[in-house]
């Protein structure tokens, strides 16, 4: 469906790694988007601002990217509303029951090697290719 | 004030190497999770990457007794495999599979002003809140039942 791409992939997991390590060095936090974003918007008293600051910054370098490398929003396949809004629901909720989500534990937990995280990796990704299973080759045919 | 600086950045150089990697585009996503279909492994390349730069500094960082701009570290500590994080990750896992985002991503691609995306991150957030809702929902049918029953705090 899509090109094999492993040196751009490599080279922006590497910005993603240098990034949460940044975050650990100076702040002595670590990188879960989900629980950062949820920080936000059900915020506690002092641990909310570098929270805010994590996610414009994330808007901010996706602007950079609309300039410099549009290709990245090149999206291929945008399902329907309907859709989006079921997926969104399932996200979140999904991220704050099991406390994380592709970079928290997909990349920081497995990082500290933590069998939570790697349990919970395991488990996100079998399901997401449970449910395109479903869509491409059982559904649509 | 300079530890929301450094957020800001690692924000910034966060959501350019989503965008390098291909994680901004559902399409590599999905690629990446249909195992039975023309598979497109790019994506195991950016979590290599990013663990194998993180699984190095984390070692190195922890060596300090504390961050350079804060007083301790914030790690997660918990070591249990419970029904919530199998359950929890397996509801996000359905929606990733879904939609093709994750909520990094997601964020990031709101910047390109494509109404879907923000359609997705409202659900997206709408999700946590009913999450919060739940749970207290729930911690209040414990409390008023007087059974003694006790449940972890949420981490």
């Amino acid at each position: 469906m899509t090109d094999f791409t492993p040196i751009s992939a490599l080279l922006g997991g590497c910005l993603i790694g240098l990034s949460a390590s940044a975050m650990l060095l100076f702040d002595g936090k670590v990188v879960g988007i989900s629980g950062i974003l949820a920080g936000v918007l059900r915020p506690v008293r002092g641990d909310t601002l570098w929270r805010a600051c994590f996610i414009g910054g994330l808007v901010v370098g996706g602007l950079i990217l609309r300039m410099l490398l549009p290709a990245a929003f090149d999206f291929g396949i945008l399902r329907s509303p309907a859709a989006l809004v079921v997926g969104g629901l399932l996200v979140g909720f999904g991220t704050r029951l099991g406390n994380g989500c592709t970079s928290g534990h997909g990349v920081c937990g497995i990082a500290r090697l933590s069998v939570r995280s790697l349990v919970a990796t395991t488990t996100f990704i079998a399901t997401g290719a449970a449910v395109v299973y479903a869509l491409k080759h059982v559904l649509t045919g | 004030m300079k530890a929301c600086v450094v957020s800001c950045i690692s924000g910034i150089v966060f959501a350019v190497g989503l965008g390098i990697s291909g994680m901004t585009r559902p399409v590599k996503v999905i690629g990446f999770l249909d195992f039975a279909g023309k598979w497109d492994a790019s994506l195991a390349f950016v979590m290599i990457g990013a663990i194998a730069i993180y699984f190095v500094a984390y070692r190195l960082i922890r060596r300090r007794s504390a961050p350079l701009l804060a007083d301790k570290f914030w790690v997660p500590s918990r070591t249990d495999i419970d029904l919530n994080l199998i359950g929890g990750a397996a509801i996000f896992g359905a929606g990733w599979g879904l939609s093709g985002f994750c909520p990094g991503p997601a964020i990031t691609s709101l910047a390109s002003g494509v109404p879907s995306v923000g359609v997705f991150v409202l659900a997206m957030a709408a999700g946590i809140y009913l999450h919060g809702l739940v749970i207290g929902l729930r911690r209040f049918r414990i409390r008023s039942v007087p059974s003694g029953i006790q449940i972890a705090a949420d981490a």
